[in-house]
This record gives structure tokens, C-alpha cells and sequence, in this order.
């Protein structure tokens, strides 16, 4: 038996092209003289999302130290390994950080060194102007990441923390 | 006595220039400011499109370069196009490569000195007629010049020694020798009316009766839809069609020689709509009166006239950009189908039609007047209704494909299937 190919008509009455074209037409000089969507880039600034996910930043206790206790739950976490974390203990036994950098050039932004810090320490930013001349200047070291300024995000809505 | 040096003697105003230095004096100085207008122009149109697309589309367009409007984005531009380097495609042929884009632009720009752009202007030395040369043959002249066009595309295509800019080329001579039939076609019924070619006749024709968009509907869209296709412009780009062949005819080109040709596009779009409104839209005339177009003519008037032509090429340009950002492209055998298949019958059945209401309008004794143009336009507007509710139900621009009769099928079916073909899989 043949094998047949069902072919579909076009509708003959509804494919005028003049009709159609003069009706686009109308739209676009609707459109012309609509109000602009455009922000206008340095002068206005797009308003962030409180869940916006950006630059690090690491918060500090009251003593202007770090909060981090380099537990090492971040960098085994982080899914594109950008966090380089050395621990050390201080002599009464207080683990800090030697060294803690990350690579915003690596970083995907998941959020999930914030969401898996036990002691609220690092945090995914509203913000996300950090273009940089090199590849090192995306390298944020601990200092760099305390410097940080900027509010830091929420991860998830406060009010309806299910997503509901 | 010594007779006066013709640039000091006065003559009267009204009077048509007679000597040769003033003659040739005039011609330069209408020469030089038109061409500069021109050019200005051209250049101001690069902007115009840009805003006007980014309007459409909700965005603002160029604002940083000289102030909110970005009058001097085109500046810019042609600053940046003078830097750049100039690259050559290996195995190019290098006259032909240099002189394409000279040759696509100088086509547009001298059609221009036939156009009149306003009414005559009086001055001490005699009245100057504000056309920088009133060709007797004006309109053959045009037609003749602006098929000249397609040269400087389809020699860039071959000069280029790269398939796309071929391709571009080849595109674009189909295209525009196609299209030409019938923008040549659909102005003969403008001639017919006018009995004259002469430009600055057609104008006066219109202005004493109606312009020739009422008189000659049918006429005026074919010419439009030609000119959009000659043009090179959407919906009938396909000689730079992106999608398939980088940029077309111009893939090779860089720096000032690109930027030529995108001058020439836009003088060629001026061009198309300062013809536009002298065949049809009554060039200069001001519509509803008739002392635009009578003695004694004054600076008022000229000046009143000019606005009312470059008002209605800045309309046609409008246009040109509207239509650009609205309609999608061809497909090819789109194009062609409705160049040959619907465009040159069309124009060719017009000239019959126009040719014989005014063969009965004369025998009847009708004489050019209102009654004349009524009944004109009443005809076009039969023949615009034929044109639109019986024959754009789909079929002037081909569907995807055109199913082909029942009969046919079966027929090409019984001949495809082919004795030995079943018996080799039966065995």
C-alpha cells in the first residue's frame, strides 16, 4: 500500500497578504508612538529583584572579623568549584579562614554557598556591575568580599517561602 | 554705447532667463545646493531610520551623539567609516571592485536634475525655473538612467569573487530587470494623460486638474511596489538577504566603500519618492488652489511650494522606512511570481484601460477637467476593488504551494511509479 502524506490547504479566505500587511502596518505606527521601554543604561538603572543573585559579599561580626568558620560546606557545594577556602584555627581553637577566594568568572550564581552557610557568612549580592580589565580581577579575595557594600539577596521570598 | 554685461543688466522678473552666463551661472549654483541637500539628506536619512525602526519597536534609538535627538550619529558614522580599514578580497577584480559602488550611487543622484522642486523663483536676472535641468525628454531620461542601477549591484556581486556576492548579484539583476517592466509600464498611463514628458508638464497637468493618485490609483500602486523592489528595500531586500548570503552584493565591501553603498540606498530611496510625488502627488503644486501655480510668481510661493514637494517625499520616505520595519521578505519565487505574473499584467491591462476611457472620454467630448478626473477616479476605484476582494484572496503572493489539480496528482503518480522500481522490491 502506498504510503500517503496527509497535505494541509492553506485557508485560502484568511491568507490575504494585503490585508495582513496593511494591518501591520497599523500596528507598528501604533507602536511608534507608545510609550519607550528603554532604560537608559548608566542614567537608570533596572530595579533588582530582592532575590537577585550577584557579586558576593561576606558579612562581618561585630568585631569587623569575618563571619565565616571555614566549615568547607561552600566549596564542597559550589557546583563550578570557584571557591578556593584554606582553614585555619586561631589559639583558642576558633577556625578561620586563611584564605577564601572566589572566582566570579567561574561562579554561575547559583546561590547555593549562601543557602548552605551555617553561620550566615557568605551571601550572593543585588548586584552585578563587576566587569574587570583581567581574568585575576575577577578573583575576589577575603578582604575584596568584606568590602563588599551592596544588599545582599534574599534567595527566596520571605513571604512565601514555598513559592506559592 | 557698451552693451551691459549680462549680469548687470536688469530684466524683468517674470521673463524666462535668456543669455548663456546667466543660464550657465544658475545652473551651477542649482547644481551645488541640490547636491548638497541631497547628500545631507542621504546621511540625515541613515538616522531616520534608525530612530524610526527603534520607535516602532519600543526602543529610542541613537541619543548620545549630539544630544537627545543624535543629529550628529550620521557624523559618527562617517567619521568612523573614513577610519576603518579598507580591505580587498583576494583574486578581486579591482577596477570593477572600486567603481560598483560609484556606479550604484551616481544613477540616483543624477535622476534628480530633472525634478522640479518648486515653482519658479524670480530674481533680477530673469525668473529661474527651480529644476536643475527641464529636460524636454525629462521623464525617458529618468527612466533611462535608473535602470542603470542594477549595474553597480550586480558588478559589485561579480567583482567580489565570493558566492554570496554573486548570488546578491544575480538576485538583484533578476530582480530589478523584472520590476523595471513594470515601473516603466505603470507610468506610460501618467504620459498618456499628460501628453508630455517633460516634467515640469506632468506637474502642470496634475495642477490643473487632479494629482495622479486619484486619476491614476492603479498606476500609483504598481509604481510604488516596483519602486520598493528597485530600491532594494524590504519586502523585496533579497539581494542582501542576511539569512542566506551574509550581506549579498556587498559582503566584500568595508570602510567608505560600504558606506557608499548604503548611501546609494538611501538616495535611491529619495529619489523613488521625489518621483513618486512628481508623477503622482503633483510634484511642487499645493493642493486646493490654483495660485501656487500661476504668474506672478513670488519668493512666497517658491518657498511655499518647496515645502509642499519636500513634505510629500518626506511622506513616500516615511513610508519607505515604515514598510521596511513592518513586512517580512519575499521568498524568490515569490518575487518573481508577482513581478511577472501579477505586476506587468496588471500595468499592461492599466495602459489598455486608461488608454481606452480616454479615447471614449475624447470621442464623447469630455474635455481634462473635473468631470474627467471623476470619472477616472471612479474607474480606479473599480478596478482597486477587482483588484483587492477577487484577486488578493491569497493568490497574489503565492501560498507556500500551490496545490497542484487532482487529476495532475494521480497522473504524475501513475507515471513516477515505475514498472521496474516495484518489481526490484517485490523480488
Amino acid at each position: 500500500m502506498a504510503i500517503t502524506v496527509k497535505r494541509v490547504g492553506r485557508p485560502v479566505v484568511e491568507s490575504s497578504y494585503l490585508k495582513a500587511t496593511l494591518q501591520g502596518m497599523g500596528r507598528t505606527l501604533k507602536y511608534m508612538f507608545e510609550p519607550k521601554i528603554t532604560i537608559e543604561y548608566p542614567e537608570q538603572r533596572w530595579e533588582l529583584s530582592p532575590r537577585w543573585r550577584g557579586t558576593h559579599r561576606m558579612l562581618t561580626k561585630e568585631d569587623g572579623k569575618a563571619r565565616c568558620v571555614a566549615c568547607g560546606l561552600c566549596p564542597s557545594i559550589c557546583p563550578s568549584n570557584c571557591i578556593k577556602l584554606v582553614p585555619g584555627e586561631d589559639e583558642n581553637g576558633n577556625r578561620y579562614p586563611l584564605v577564601f577566594e572566589i572566582d566570579e568568572f567561574r561562579c554561575i550564581f547559583c546561590g547555593y554557598c549562601q543557602e548552605v552557610c551555617p553561620e550566615d557568612a557568605i551571601h550572593v549580592g543585588q548586584h552585578y556591575e563587576n566587569s574587570e580589565y583581567s581574568r585575576e580581577g575577577h578573583v575576589y579575595d577575603l578582604e575584596r568580599l568584606m568590602a563588599q557594600t551592596h544588599p545582599v539577596s534574599t534567595l527566596w521570598d520571605a513571604t512565601d517561602p514555598k513559592g506559592e | 554705447m557698451m552693451p551691459l554685461h549680462p549680469l548687470l543688466q536688469v530684466v524683468d522678473p517674470q521673463a524666462p532667463i535668456t543669455g548663456y552666463t546667466t543660464f550657465i551661472i544658475f545652473s551651477i549654483i542649482k547644481l551645488i545646493v541640490v547636491f548638497t541637500v541631497y547628500m545631507v539628506a542621504a546621511a540625515l536619512l541613515t538616522l531616520a531610520e534608525r530612530k524610526i525602526s527603534a520607535w516602532i519597536q519600543g526602543r529610542r534609538g541613537p541619543n548620545r551623539v549630539g544630544g537627545r535627538g543624535g543629529w550628529l550619529q550620521p557624523a559618527a558614522d562617517g567619521i568612523k567609516n573614513f577610519m576603518k580599514e579598507e580591505t580587498e578580497p583576494g583574486n578581486a577584480s579591482q577596477p570593477l571592485f572600486s567603481m560598483a559602488p560609484a556606479l550604484s550611487f551616481i544613477p540616483a543622484m543624477i535622476v534628480w536634475s530633472v525634478i522640479p522642486f518648486a515653482s519658479p523663483l524670480p530674481t533680477r536676472w530673469g525668473r529661474v525655473d527651480l529644476v536643475v535641468a527641464d529636460l524636454p525628454v525629462g521623464f525617458l531620461f529618468i527612466l533611462a538612467i535608473a535602470s542603470l542601477g542594477v549595474y553597480g549591484i550586480v558588478l559589485a556581486g561579480w567583482a567580489s569573487n565570493n558566492k554570496y556576492s554573486f548570488l546578491g548579484g544575480l538576485r538583484s539583476s533578476a530582480q530589478m530587470v523584472s520590476y523595471e517592466v513594470a515601473l516603466g509600464m505603470s507610468t506610460i498611463p501618467v504620459i498618456l494623460l499628460a501628453g508630455n514628458v517633460t516634467m515640469s508638464q506632468i506637474i502642470r497637468q496634475q495642477s490643473h486638474s487632479m494629482w495622479n493618485v486619484f486619476n491614476l490609483t492603479v498606476a500609483f500602486l504598481i509604481f510604488f511596489v516596483a519602486s520598493l523592489a528597485e530600491t532594494n528595500r524590504v519586502p523585496f531586500d533579497l539581494p542582501e538577504a542576511e539569512s542566506e548570503l551574509v550581506a549579498g552584493y556587498h559582503t566584500e565591501y568595508s570602510a567608505m566603500k560600504f558606506s557608499l553603498f548604503f548611501i546609494a540606498e538611501y538616495a535611491n530611496i529619495v529619489t523613488s519618492s521625489a518621483l513618486m510625488a512628481t508623477l503622482f502627488l503633483g510634484g511642487w503644486d499645493i493642493p486646493f488652489t490654483g495660485w501656487d501655480n500661476a504668474a506672478p510668481f513670488t519668493v512666497l510661493k517658491t518657498l511655499l511650494t518647496l515645502g509642499c514637494f519636500l513634505t510629500k517625499t518626506g511622506f513616500f520616505i516615511f513610508v519607505f522606512i515604515w514598510i521596511r520595519w513592518t513586512v517580512p521578505r519575499f521568498r524568490y519565487d515569490q518575487l518573481m511570481s508577482l513581478g511577472w505574473r501579477v505586476m506587468i499584467p496588471a500595468a499592461l491591462g492599466y495602459i489598455v484601460l486608461i488608454a481606452a476611457t480616454l479615447l471614449v472620454l475624447q470621442a464623447i467630448g469630455v474635455q481634462p477637467g473635473p468631470v474627467h478626473s471623476f470619472i477616472l477616479l471612479a474607474e480606479n476605484i473599480c478596478a482597486l476593488l477587482l483588484f483587492f476582494v477577487m484577486i488578493d484572496e491569497g493568490r497574489i503572493i503565492s501560498p507556500a504551494y500551490r496545490r497542484a489539480r487532482e487529476q495532475r496528482i494521480v497522473r504524475l503518480r501513475g507515471r513516477s511509479v515505475l514498472p521496474s522500481a516495484t518489481e526490484g522490491v517485490g523480488k
